[in-house]
């Protein structure tokens, strides 16, 4: 079995530590072990149903949400257990930002969707500012910058996305969590939003879901391979950096995955 | 760089952060036992009356109550006269309403083209749902009672209270009639059934429960409502049982307000038992049509 | 000659378009029963205002019909609707609200099956129940503890009474515009670290805002609309008042006074009870399309 940790120079974003999921009596993802490289993007690929998705909510404790979930194990950020019985959720999400496989904007103006988390967080300083560096970074101010006002709803579907990623910019997360965020889109969209990702990169670490595998060996610089099977609910079966898991993957499952003869 | 020169969020250091997520989540426990107290004044509200009608009520109810006449005197008073005239007035609006209403929700779910005229005609029955029930008293004592020349009699009150309540059952029947599948209709007609006959041996019987228990529930408001029953029969005082539909009558709201504003606490025990029979009758029926929706939708899921 | 094969068609047609002829007969019947609302609350008006302006009937502020000098100025009676229906709506808002944040966001499955029914009874209470309720319970509540001047007939009860009443209309569609909020938008929310208080008062209430507006206004329509309580609790006295401990009459207590007096056909006091009607009729109608075109128009295509 290969052990699904790497060794890395810098001390890593987020650890997870032997980490067990479960829906009731279903178990979703069995000893997960990984630590995510900072300031870099990491892809988890999987077949549909390997608990890549699930894994991602864990890392900000959105599976609280559904009341049959329960986690086992440790993810570490800054040395501290998310899952420890001092650690707020909220805290947690408002350090750890998210987008999501569909664009869902609030509906609220373009402007309130950049604001809401700084709001709620208590942020006092320059609002506007915040706003349109949120907007640029997202590399959508050109577009938007005239009709701030306007709802959300008038844009794109691509561009909801975009917004989507500044909403999240707006909290100033270390790490940013994207479940499939171009499974909706088209490919012209999908291409603006691979471009910020690796515009952002250098500054924030993405962890990125994707079915899709040729966006994962694209834009992303680690990548982890997951997989169930009739003896083994979701885990990780390989990891390391991206180049190495797809030119000469060490496992069997892998290579049948990416080569196509499987999933 | 220009990010430098902004405000970021990263700049409310943690100790800030974990001060005002204290607040905010005080105001978030706050605000529960706000939502939880406002969820409970209604049922409070309905424990208050219950409990109220019953200490008022509870004493002056025997079968004497229930059998004999209205009298001028508290201790004789009875219910007799209005329990037989909403067993009629009742009686007759569910022999009108159900045929029409099932009618009418077959029609809109099943033949209706999908144009003006059946737009028309299901925004006016939304509408004619919100119209003030006095107003349906209006319109009988107009029509039913003067018009027609019926007179203040129990048909004429049975007619208004079927348009009153017949939006009623058509929104319920119609719900009814759109939970049956699809595929039912369309293994009947592909056994060469028309659409009558789809409608009248797959669609209706599976719909029926629905229909009946949005017929009881019409019916629980008809024998509920005072106003426009006022307005057809007045606040007469009636010591006789209605023989057919052409005489006068009373029922058992009227009955009820008819005692409420007497001054004397006698009174007020009188009206506390009226009220507690006919919540009796509401409440069974109540619980009918929801037994029979319950054994309905046991039945569906099988 | 023998029948041929597959030409049942027209006897197949007749048999359906009797048929549907028949159900859309019965569909007919509610559009004739608006019709037959305007035209009686019209022409019976109309001969009201031969005898008295609409305008003076508008803008008059002394409504003494019954006595001499009769004054027909509507304006009473229409402060006095304003009045409890403003106190019903001003307890039922926000117990509403609450009621429904606290079932859609908070209340776990078990606890919502259970209050859920228990709110739609008291939705399902007789009026004149509710009546009773405030003349014997409510009023000498706050004579005792908060208004020990207070007339037995007032306002107050029967606002607040009232607005028990409407909590369930309020709540109910209050809680399905929530409910129609997709789990995206709360998901999104607790991504930014939101608590459940934020996601419930900043996304969920602001994204179901045209569908609380319309709970608001429905409730308000059927509180103008309410006859019964009203009746019984606030009073038969016309007064241009905004004083919640004073008696007062509505326009539908007014109508109900009329009425169960068996006022004879023809005289002027007759026709007022339609003109009050049809006033009536067009607020609450005015009111219920206002409420649907809120959620037509500001409906969220999430």
């Amino acid at each position: 079995m290969a052990t699904a940790t790497t060794t890395l120079s810098a001390p890593p974003a987020l650890s997870v530590r032997g980490l067990n999921l479960y829906y009731g009596n279903f178990q979703a993802l069995t000893d997960v072990n990984l630590d995510i490289p900072p300031r870099r993007i990491t892809a988890f690929i999987g077949p549909s149903g390997c608990g890549k998705s699930s894994l991602l909510r864990c890392l900000n404790r959105m599976n609280d949400l559904i009341r049959s979930a329960r986690v086992e194990g440790e993810v570490l950020f800054h040395g501290d257990n998310v899952y420890s019985s001092t650690a707020a959720p909220t805290e947690i999400r408002f350090r750890i930002g998210m987008v999501f496989q569909k664009p869902n904007p609030f509906p609220k103006s373009i402007y309130e969707n950049v604001a809401f988390g700084p709001r709620i967080a208590g942020f006092r300083g320059d609002m506007d500012a915040l706003v349109e560096r949120c907007l640029r970074q997202a590399a959508l101010w050109d577009e938007v910058r005239g009709r701030l006002k306007h709802s959300a709803y008038q844009l794109s579907g691509g561009q909801q996305q975009r917004l989507c990623i500044a909403r999240a910019l707006a909290l100033d997360p270390e790490v940013i969590l994207m479940d499939e965020p171009c499974s909706s889109l088209d490919p012209i969209a999908t291409l603006a939003i691979e471009n910020l990702m690796r515009e952002l990169a250098p500054n924030y670490t993405i962890v990125l879901v994707t079915h899709n595998m040729q966006q994962a060996a694209r834009v992303s610089d680690y990548t982890a391979f997951l997989t169930v099977n009739e003896r083994r609910s979701g885990y990780v079966v390989e990891f390391g950096e991206t180049g190495e898991v797809f030119s000469t993957p060490r496992e069997r499952a892998t290579e049948d995955y990416i080569t196509g003869r499987f999933g | 760089m220009r990010q430098s020169q902004i405000d970021t969020v990263r700049g409310i250091s943690a100790e800030q952060f974990h001060r005002s997520l204290r607040g905010r989540r005080l105001v978030g426990k706050f605000a529960v036992i706000i939502f939880l107290f406002s969820t409970f004044i209604g049922l409070a509200t309905l424990a208050a009356l219950i409990i109220d009608v019953l200490i008022d009520g509870i004493p002056w109810i025997d079968w004497d109550f229930l059998s004999t006449y209205p009298s001028r005197h508290p201790e004789d008073a009875g219910l007799r006269s209005a329990l037989f005239g909403t067993i009629w007035v009742a009686g007759l609006t569910a022999l009108f309403t159900f045929p029409i209403g099932t009618a009418t929700a077959i029609y809109l779910e099943e033949y209706a083209p999908r144009n003006r005229m059946t737009q028309f005609i299901e925004l006016n029955i939304t509408n004619l749902a919100g119209v003030p029930s006095i107003v349906y008293g209006l319109l009988g004592l107009a029509v039913f009672v003067s018009f027609l020349g019926m007179g203040r009699v129990v048909l004429a009150g049975a007619l208004t209270l079927t348009l009153l309540v017949l939006p009623l059952l058509i929104v319920a029947g119609r719900e009814a009639i759109r939970a049956v599948p699809d595929s039912y209709r369309q293994g009947s007609l592909a056994l060469g059934a028309t659409r009558w006959q789809t409608v009248r041996y797959v669609v209706l019987p599976s719909a029926l429960p629905g229909i009946l228990t949005g017929t009881i529930l019409a019916m629980s408001r008809a024998i509920g409502e005072a106003a426009p029953v006022i307005a057809i029969a007045a606040l007469v005082y009636v010591t006789f049982t209605p023989g057919h539909p052409f005489e006068r009558f009373t029922v058992l709201p009227i009955q009820i307000f008819n005692w409420v504003s007497r001054p004397q606490a006698d009174w007020q025990h009188v009206t506390a038992a009226a009220i507690i029979i006919l919540l009796i009758v509401l409440l069974s029926m109540n619980a009918a049509a929801i037994l029979l929706r319950d054994r309905f939708q046991r039945r569906s899921e099988e | 000659m023998a029948t041929r094969l597959l030409s049942g068609n027209r006897a197949e047609r007749g048999g359906e378009m009797a048929i549907h002829a028949v159900l859309l007969g019965a569909s007919v019947i509610s559009i004739a029963t608006t019709v037959g609302i305007v035209f009686v609350l019209l022409s019976e008006s109309l001969r009201f205002f031969d005898l008295v302006s609409v305008w003076d009937f508008l803008t008059g502020t002394v409504w003494t019909p019954l006595f001499r000098p009769a004054h027909f100025g509507v304006l009473p009676l229409v402060a006095g609707t304003v009045l409890v229906a403003g106190i019903a709506i001003i307890v039922a808002a926000p117990v509403g609200l609450f009621t429904a944040i606290f079932l859609s966001e908070y209340a776990p499955d078990r606890f919502r099956r259970i209050v859920k029914p228990m709110l739609e009874i008291l939705a399902g209470v007789p009026t004149v129940v509710y009546g009773y309720f405030a003349l014997t319970f409510v009023t000498p509540l706050l004579q005792r503890w908060l208004l020990p001047d207070m007339i037995i007939f007032n306002a107050l009860s029967a606002g607040l009474v009232m607005g028990v009443m409407i909590i369930p209309i309020v709540s109910s569609l209050t809680e399905d515009a929530m409910l129609a909020v997709p789990r995206s938008l709360r998901e999104a929310a607790y991504a930014l670290g939101a608590t459940k208080f934020e996601v419930a008062t900043r996304v969920v209430t602001p994204a179901a805002l045209s569908g609380i507006v319309a709970a608001v206004i429905l409730g308000l329509s059927r509180a103008i609309g309410e006859t019964m309580l009203v009746t019984i609790a606030a009073g038969a006295t016309p007064r241009l008042t905004l004083n919640p401990t004073e008696s007062v009459q509505t326009m539908t207590a007014y109508i109900v006074q009329v009425s169960f007096g068996e006022t004879p056909q023809g005289t002027p006091v007759y026709y007022t009870i339609f003109s009050v009607g049809l006033l009536l009729f067009v607020m609450t109608l005015a009111m219920n399309i206002l409420g649907q075109w809120v959620v037509r128009r500001w409906r969220q295509a999430y």
